[in-house]
C-alpha cells in the first residue's frame, strides 16, 4: 500500500513539474535529468545491487541510442513503422543485445577483472565507432527527426514539453521495473552474489548466470534512457559511448549513494543540475564534479541517499532539531573553506586562459585584482580557516548525530536483543 | 531420552539403497603435494557421521572436493550412486547436497531474513526467475520462517548479517545449509571456537536439522563426535585408517596411536 502510494506520488510530481517550475530553461535540463535518471539506475542494477564495477556502461546506452536514432529516421522514410513513444524499447533492445553479447564473457568474474574488461569494451567500442562511420556517422554523429515519425494517438512531440511527458513516462516504467526486477528471485540472487559469490554457489545459484542476467538487464534501461536520449536531441555521436560518459554515470550514482534504490535518481538529479548551472558560471565545472565525487568517496561512502538515510534514528526519535546547531557551525566552516578553495582554482584557471592584459576577473560579485598578492593570501588564508575550523566542527557535529540517534529509554519496542 | 538420540546402528540401511556418499579413490594433488592419497568412503543414507583427524589431514579439502569447490585429480565421487566428479558447487547442491564452512561464510550486508530466503529460492523451484515477485512467494517465505525459528533467530531478521555475534553467525551458517532442504548435509567444524554452553546448543540445533538425513561433519571437538555420529571416519594424512562405530574407534589401537593420543573432550 505504502510502496503504490511512493510511485503515485512520484507520478503526480513528474506531472505538475513543468507546471510548477516555468522557465523555459528548465524544461531542457528536467528532460536530461529523466535520461540521467534511467541510466543511473541502470547503472546501480550492476555497481550496487550486483557488485559490478563498470568503467563502460554508457557503451549500451549509446549502442541503444545509435540504433534508436537510425530506426528512427528509417520510421521517418516508412520504411518501418515506429511511433516515437516505442522508440526507447527499441534503444533498450539493442542495449539488451550487446549487453548479451559482452556480458556473455565479462560476467565470469566480478571485482578487477569484471572492471577491466568493462574498459576493455568501451576502448573498444569508442574505436569502432570511428571504423565503422557508416552506422557512427564519425565525427558528426547520427542525427535523426522525431517530427517525421507516424503518430501514436495523435500525440505530437515537437516541442521540449512535449517530450519531457514522453520522458517522464519512460522515467516512470523503467524506475518501477527495475524496482520490480530487484524484488524478484534473480534480483535479489544479484545481492547475495555481490556479498558472497562463493555462498551463492552452494545454495544452488551458478555466480555467473546471475551476474549476467543483471548485465543484460542493466543494458536494457541503460539502451532505453539511450532512446531517450535519441528522441530528446535528435542526435547521437560517439562521445556518447565513450569514457567520459562512462566515467559520468558513475560519479552521479556513487554521489547519490548506491546502497539504496532512491540513492542514483538523487544522484542524476544533483549531477544534471550542476552541470548545467555550473556550466553557466565557470569553465571548470567538471574539476568541481570531481571534487564532489572524492569529498563523496573519502567522507560519505554511503552518498546522498545513504547519509539521508543516517539521520532516520534522530528523525524517529524527534531529535532532529539538535542537529541544527552543530550543523550549521560545520556547514559554515565548510562555506568558508569552499569560497577558499573555489577562489584558488578559478584564479589559477584565469592566469592559465586569460589574455595577460587582463588583470581583474569577477569572483563572488566583487571584481578581484588577480596579478597581484593579496586576493591569494586572503583565499588561502580562507582555506586554512575553513579547513582548521571544519577539523573542529566535523566531529561535534558527527557527535551530535551519534547522540541524537541513541534510542530512547523509554520506548525499548524494535530492537530487543536475544539473552 | 528422544528417539534421535539413540544410536542407530548403519547396517539398518536396506540392502540395494546406495550410499548417500560414495568415494572411490580419490585423489588430490596441489602442485607436486598429494594431499588428498586414494580416499575410499562410503557415508549410508540416514546416518549421521563425523570425519575426525590431525589438522592438515585434508578433511577441510575433501569437502571441497566432494562439493566441487576443487576438482579431484583422480578417483570418483558419487551422490546416491549418481556420478558427480567434476560438477560445479551449485550442481552438486541442486542435487541435494549441502555444506557449511569452517570459517563463516554468509551474505554479510543482507538482512539475516534475506540469508536463509536465498538458501530457499532455488530448491523451492524459483531459479532464475525474474517474473516472480519474491516477497509474495509464500511457499518461501514460510519457510524462511520455520528455518528462523529453528536458528532461534527469529527476533534478529532485520539485522545485518554481517553485524550478528559470532555464535549467531555460526547459527546462521548452518541455517542457510539446510535451509534448501538437502537431505546430505556436510558441516565443517560446526562448534569450532564456541563455549561450553553455545556448543550444546548447536549440538541440539544439528540433532533437530538433521533428523531423517545424511549429515557428514568435520568436527574437533570429541565431545560432539561421539555424541553425534552413528559412525566415525578417521582421515589422515590424505588417508582413511578407520571407518568404524565409535565404540570401536576409541578403542582402535591404530586410531589411537594416529589421532586419539591428544587429550579427549568428554569420554
Amino acid at each position: 500500500m505504502r510502496r503504490s502510494a511512493v510511485w503515485l506520488a512520484a507520478a503526480a510530481l513528474l506531472a505538475a513539474l513543468p507546471h510548477v517550475v516555468r522557465t523555459s530553461a528548465a524544461v531542457p535540463v528536467m528532460n536530461q535529468m529523466g535520461i540521467a535518471i534511467v541510466f543511473a539506475l541502470s547503472y546501480n542494477m550492476l555497481l550496487g545491487q550486483g557488485g559490478m564495477l563498470s568503467f563502460g556502461h554508457a557503451v549500451y546506452f549509446g549502442l541503444g541510442g545509435f540504433i534508436a536514432a537510425h530506426v528512427l529516421n528509417l520510421a521517418g522514410q516508412g520504411v518501418v513503422y515506429l511511433p516515437v513513444p516505442l522508440l526507447p524499447l527499441v534503444g533498450g533492445l539493442g542495449g539488451l543485445c550487446f549487453a548479451a553479447l559482452y556480458g556473455s564473457f565479462s560476467t565470469r568474474r566480478a571485482g578487477t577483472v569484471f572492471a577491466m574488461i568493462s574498459l576493455g569494451v568501451g576502448e573498444m567500442m569508442a574505436a569502432s565507432a570511428l571504423i565503422f562511420d557508416k552506422f557512427f556517422g564519425g565525427e558528426e554523429g547520427i542525427t535523426a527527426n522525431r517530427t517525421k515519425a507516424p503518430l501514436l494517438l495523435g500525440l505530437h512531440f515537437s516541442t521540449d514539453r512535449q517530450v519531457y511527458y514522453l520522458i517522464a513516462f519512460w522515467v516512470l516504467v523503467a524506475a518501477a521495473l527495475m524496482y520490480a526486477f530487484s524484488r524478484t528471485p534473480v534480483g535479489r540472487m544479484a545481492n547475495a552474489v555481490r556479498d558472497n559469490p562463493e555462498r551463492a554457489e552452494f545454495v544452488g545459484y551458478s555466480a555467473q548466470t546471475v551476474r549476467f542476467i543483471a548485465f543484460c538487464a542493466a543494458g536494457f534501461f541503460a539502451g532505453v534512457a539511450g532512446g531517450l536520449f535519441a528522441v530528446n536531441y535528435e542526435i547521437l555521436t560517439a562521445a556518447n559511448m565513450g569514457l567520459a560518459a562512462s566515467g559520468a554515470v558513475l560519479l552521479m550514482t556513487y554521489i547519490g549513494g548506491i546502497g539504496s534504490f532512491v540513492g542514483p535518481i538523487l544522484g542524476a538529479v544533483l549531477f544534471t543540475f550542476l552541470q548545467s548551472m555550473l556550466s553557466d558560471y565557470t569553465g571548470i565545472w567538471l574539476l568541481y564534479l570531481g571534487l564532489l565525487f572524492l569529498a563523496t568517496v573519502l567522507f560519505v561512502p554511503a552518498g546522498l541517499a545513504g547519509a539521508l538515510m543516517m539521520h532516520a534514528p534522530a528523525w524517529r526519535a524527534g531529535r532532529l532539531r539538535r542537529l541544527v546547531g552543530p550543523y550549521l557551525v560545520a556547514a559554515l566552516a565548510a562555506l568558508v573553506a569552499a569560497v577558499g578553495v573555489i577562489g584558488l582554482l578559478e584564479m589559477v584557471h584565469f592566469l592559465v586562459t586569460a589574455s595577460p592584459a587582463i588583470t581583474t576577473k569577477r569572483l563572488f560579485w566583487t571584481a578581484v585584482p588577480v596579478r597581484t598578492l593579496l586576493p591569494w593570501l586572503a583565499f588561502v588564508a580562507l582555506t586554512a580557516a575553513g579547513a582548521l575550523a571544519l577539523r573542529w566542527a566535523a566531529p561535534r557535529a558527527a557527535n551530535a548525530l551519534a547522540e541524537a540517534s541513541r534510542p530512547a529509554p523509554a520506548s525499548a519496542g524494535g530492537g530487543e536483543r536475544r539473552p | 531420552m528422544s528417539a534421535s538420540r539413540a544410536r542407530r546402528e548403519p547396517t539398518l540401511q536396506r540392502p540395494g539403497t546406495p550410499p548417500a556418499i560414495e568415494l572411490v579413490d580419490v585423489r588430490k594433488a596441489f602442485g607436486p603435494t598429494l594431499i588428498i592419497r586414494g580416499v575410499s568412503l562410503a557415508i549410508e543414507a540416514g546416518t549421521r557421521q563425523a570425519l575426525i583427524g590431525p589438522n592438515g589431514a585434508g578433511k577441510s579439502t575433501l569437502f571441497n572436493l566432494i562439493t566441487g569447490k576443487y576438482p579431484v585429480s583422480g578417483g570418483r565421487i558419487r551422490l546416491r550412486g549418481e556420478d558427480i566428479t567434476g560438477r560445479r558447487p551449485y550442481e552438486v547442491n541442486r542435487r541435494g547436497l549441502s555444506r557449511s564452512f569452517q570459517v563463516t561464510n554468509i551474505f554479510p550486508w543482507l538482512s539475516v531474513f534475506e540469508n536463509v530466503r536465498c538458501s530457499v529460492l532455488w530448491s523451492l523451484g524459483y531459479r532464475y526467475s525474474f517474473w516472480h515477485w519474491v516477497d509474495a512467494a509464500r511457499e518461501v517465505r514460510e519457510r524462511t520462517e520455520t528455518v528462523l525459528e529453528q536458528l532461534n533467530l527469529a527476533a534478529r531478521r532485520h539485522i545485518p548479517a554481517g553485524l550478528l555475534s559470532y555464535a549467531e553467525q555460526r547459527a546462521l551458517e548452518i541455517g542457510i545449509t539446510i535451509a534448501g532442504g538437502a537431505d546430505v548435509i556436510l558441516l565443517d567444524e560446526p562448534t569450532s571456537g564456541m563455549s561450553r554452553s553455545e556448543t550444546e546448543q548447536v549440538v541440539q540445533l544439528i540433532r533437530q536439522v538433521t533428523a531423517g538425513k545424511t549429515l557428514l561433519m568435520v568436527e574437533h571437538d570429541m565431545s560432539v563426535v561421539f555424541d553425534l555420529a552413528d559412525r566415525i571416519a578417521v582421515l589422515v594424512y590424505g588417508e582413511v585408517i578407520a571407518h568404524d562405530t565409535p565404540a570401536r574407534i576409541r578403542a582402535s589401537a591404530a586410531v589411537q596411536e594416529a589421532y586419539l593420543g591428544v587429550p579427549q573432550g568428554a569420554g
